[in-house]
């Protein structure tokens, strides 16, 4: 009697929770989601190939555009990965700064990832939390190296500004400041029926099917996978902290929020533990003043905030410039989840979902 | 001559002024609040401390152009903001801000009117602007607005019998359905009906939440989700009708419950004789202040919470809010029968 037919609409690029310019074509039944498509492509700038074509210590600048909030991550991985190449030895000093930097831009990047994933379900005032603690954040870096989103903060070899004086202290009260902050952020959402019933049985996907969609970082740790590359295959100076690696049970959107939620109390701890170590020394090591990696190529990995931030970079030998320099970004292989995830949600879980797989589009698309 | 026309149309005219300047100001009041709760300032630029920002939205929203997308059904979409606003304005008709008092040597009684059905008459009126969203949703011919007014008609349904049934248990306690007879029966009683009937305040604002389309029931409107719900086709005046209905009705339901469960404009323990002094307040500055301690808590919420998903919202009607409404109307009944 009464004809059905699903309705197709169109959630971004222009959408305030695709977090960027990510288009999510979904197919509803009313308001739940039968199927969807996922579009990406709109923040495609051809990072990689652009790569091809700069010096190799140009590209330490261009990779900071890739996740544009954890720059100094990006960073890391690239230059390990140069360092890799071409058998670099890195001062113990840079390796514990780098560190230090680097967990730090994992707090800030948690910290935006918390505020607009809260604010899509609607908690509006943590996303206000969240950027006051992150502004610290910005704070120390600017100190540090005079940039606030974009910090260019590593060279090849090692680091090309030592710690202003005065800064480990105020990177310490940060931590202290952190710590009672990330309780605050439980006690309006943790603590919180709405929230609860919102994130909890919300995109559940199990360990072996993480794994088979190749997720890492956060979201397959929710899942019940405790694969943290700083743990697996230390980089930097990780291997010389102590820290856990939170794992989830259900992997369900709670609990990729709560392994995120204790990530910052892991990322405080290990920030500690290299203020209080910190050797005194060289920051950079030896360099050659032309850097160019004998032929071969190499895949490094780091534990981005995001995920396994991966390059691939191989050179021939001859010319200054990368013969082919390629990402494995972890939004991009995260958001393969999303549409198995959204599937059989409501509109309203779309968002919470996208949120809670963390993905920058400028990851995603380079 | 005077009685019949004169006095109350003054009265219209003063309510329905000082109802669209307190939404102005509610506007501003929500933005103060929600900034101090999120640590920021809020409006600071216009006047000191931005008292003079509803002036400035108002002559905003005045000077932008209406847009009518094509292909909408236009009489519809012209209707729907309006079919929003009116009930939340009429709704005041029958709330009585004070019993009487005296204005140059005349006596007036601080309400339009004492209708002997008026708490129906708000539970009726109060479901019409409902209308409003779902006739915009439908009138938009787009999809996101299409969705925000079906959110809005199954949160209707969720919600309004558990209200209703409450009102029923309170009707019981008051014996009368007026709203001056329920204050004077507060009057008599010496107390406040919010300590005789607890659980239908609570049930009552929540639903009262979920009326206003607030947070976290702010459902067909959700930002997030629907990028604004039933008003993303509107511009200018016309999203401004919606919003001024928004605000309209949290101070309706503010009245409500404060005449309900507050005493209306009797003032803290009216049975107490010790605190007679209290009685040098007028009634009505009573009555502002418990409305706006409603529409300060509205806020609250609304910079605390998180946002309910639409068939939580309905779990939360049907299966909670209605048992409740059930057992607690039995209950009223039983004591009263009793007792």
């Amino acid at each position: 009697m009464f004809d059905t037919s699903e309705l197709v609409i169109n959630m971004g690029p222009q959408h305030p929770s695709t977090h960027g310019v990510l288009r999510v074509v979904l197919r509803l039944d009313g308001e739940r989601v039968i199927d969807c498509d996922v579009v990406i492509g709109y923040l495609h700038r051809g990072i990689e190939k652009l790569c091809e074509h700069r010096d190799w210590a140009q590209i330490v600048l261009l990779t900071d555009r890739m996740d544009y909030v954890a720059a100094a991550s990006n960073n890391l991985g690239y230059c390990e990965t140069v360092e890799k190449l071409m058998g670099l030895e890195v001062p113990r000093r840079a390796q514990y700064i780098r560190t230090i930097l680097a967990e730090l831009q994992r707090v800030a990047s948690h910290l935006l990832w918390l505020g607009t994933h809260a604010m899509d379900i609607g908690a509006m005032t943590v996303f206000m939390y969240a950027f006051r603690e992150r502004e610290l954040i910005l704070d120390l870096f600017e100190e540090y190296c005079g940039a606030r989103l974009t910090y260019n903060t590593m060279r090849i070899g090692g680091l090309p500004l030592d710690l202003p004086p005065g800064w480990d202290r105020k990177a310490r009260e940060f931590c202290d400041i952190l710590d009672a902050k990330v309780d605050e952020y439980e006690v309006l959402l943790t603590h919180n029926r709405i929230w609860l019933d919102r994130t909890r049985h919300v995109g559940v996907i199990d360990g072996p099917e993480a794994v088979a969609l190749g997720l890492s970082g956060p979201p397959l740790r929710a899942s019940g996978v405790p694969r943290d590359l700083r743990k697996v295959e230390p980089y930097a100076a990780y291997a010389e902290f102590e820290f856990d690696v939170p794992v989830g049970l259900a992997g369900d959107t709670y609990d990729r929020y709560a392994v995120r939620i204790e990530e910052f109390r892991q990322c405080t701890r290990i920030i500690r533990q290299a203020l209080d170590g910190l050797p005194e020394g060289p920051i950079i090591g030896k360099v050659p003043r032309l850097i160019k990696p004998p032929a071969g190529e190499t895949y490094h990995a780091i534990e981005s905030p995001k995920g396994e931030l991966g390059y691939f970079i191989a050179s021939d030998g001859k010319s200054n410039t990368p013969y082919r320099f390629r990402v494995r970004p972890p939004s991009f292989c995260n958001l393969q989840a999303l549409p198995r995830l959204i599937k059989g949600h409501l509109v309203a879980d779309v968002v919470a979902l996208i949120g809670s797989i963390d993905i920058v589009l400028g990851e995603v698309d380079r | 001559m005077i009685d019949t026309y004169l006095v109350p149309i003054l009265k219209i005219a003063v309510l329905l002024n000082a109802v669209l300047v307190t939404v102005a100001y509610m506007v501003l009041l929500e933005r103060k609040v929600i900034a101090w709760a999120q640590v920021r300032l809020g409006p600071m630029r216009v006047g000191p401390h931005g008292v003079l920002q509803p002036i400035a939205d108002v002559v905003k929203l005045m000077l932008k152009e209406d847009i009518t997308p094509v292909r909408v059904d236009r009489l519809v979409f012209t209707l729907a903001p309006i079919v929003s606003l009116v009930p939340a304005l009429i709704a005041f008709a029958v709330i009585p801000f004070d019993s009487e008092v005296t204005l140059f040597g005349y006596t007036v009684s601080l309400y339009v009117a004492d209708v002997n059905v008026a708490l129906l008459y708000i539970v009726a009126v109060g479901s019409i602007s409902v209308y409003g969203i779902i006739l915009a949703g439908y009138a938009s011919n787009s999809k996101y607005p299409l969705l925000a007014g079906l959110r809005a008609s199954a949160q209707l349904i969720s919600y309004e019998i558990a209200v209703t049934m409450m009102l029923v248990s309170l009707i019981a306690t008051a014996g009368t359905l007026s709203m001056v007879g329920i204050v004077e029966a507060q009057a008599q009683a010496g107390v406040w009906f919010a300590f005789v009937q607890p659980v239908a305040l609570v049930v009552l604002f929540i639903g009262g939440l979920a009326e206003t389309n607030r947070a976290p029931f702010d459902l067909p409107e959700a930002e997030q989700e629907l990028t604004g719900g039933f008003h993303t086709e509107y511009s200018g005046m016309r999203f401004a009708l919606f919003f001024l209905a928004e605000y309209a009705n949290m101070i309706v339901i503010s009245t409500v419950v404060t005449t309900l469960f507050f005493g209306g404009w009797l003032r803290p323990f009216p049975n107490v004789a010790l605190l007679a002094f209290l009685d040098l307040v007028p009634g009505w500055v009573w009555f502002v202040l418990k409305t706006f301690v409603f529409l300060y808590v509205f806020i609250w919420i609304r910079a605390t919470l998180p946002r309910y998903r639409y068939d939580q919202l309905m779990h939360i009607g049907w299966k909670v809010l209605i048992p409740i409404a059930i057992a607690n109307l039995v209950l009223t009944g039983a004591v009263k029968v009793l007792f």
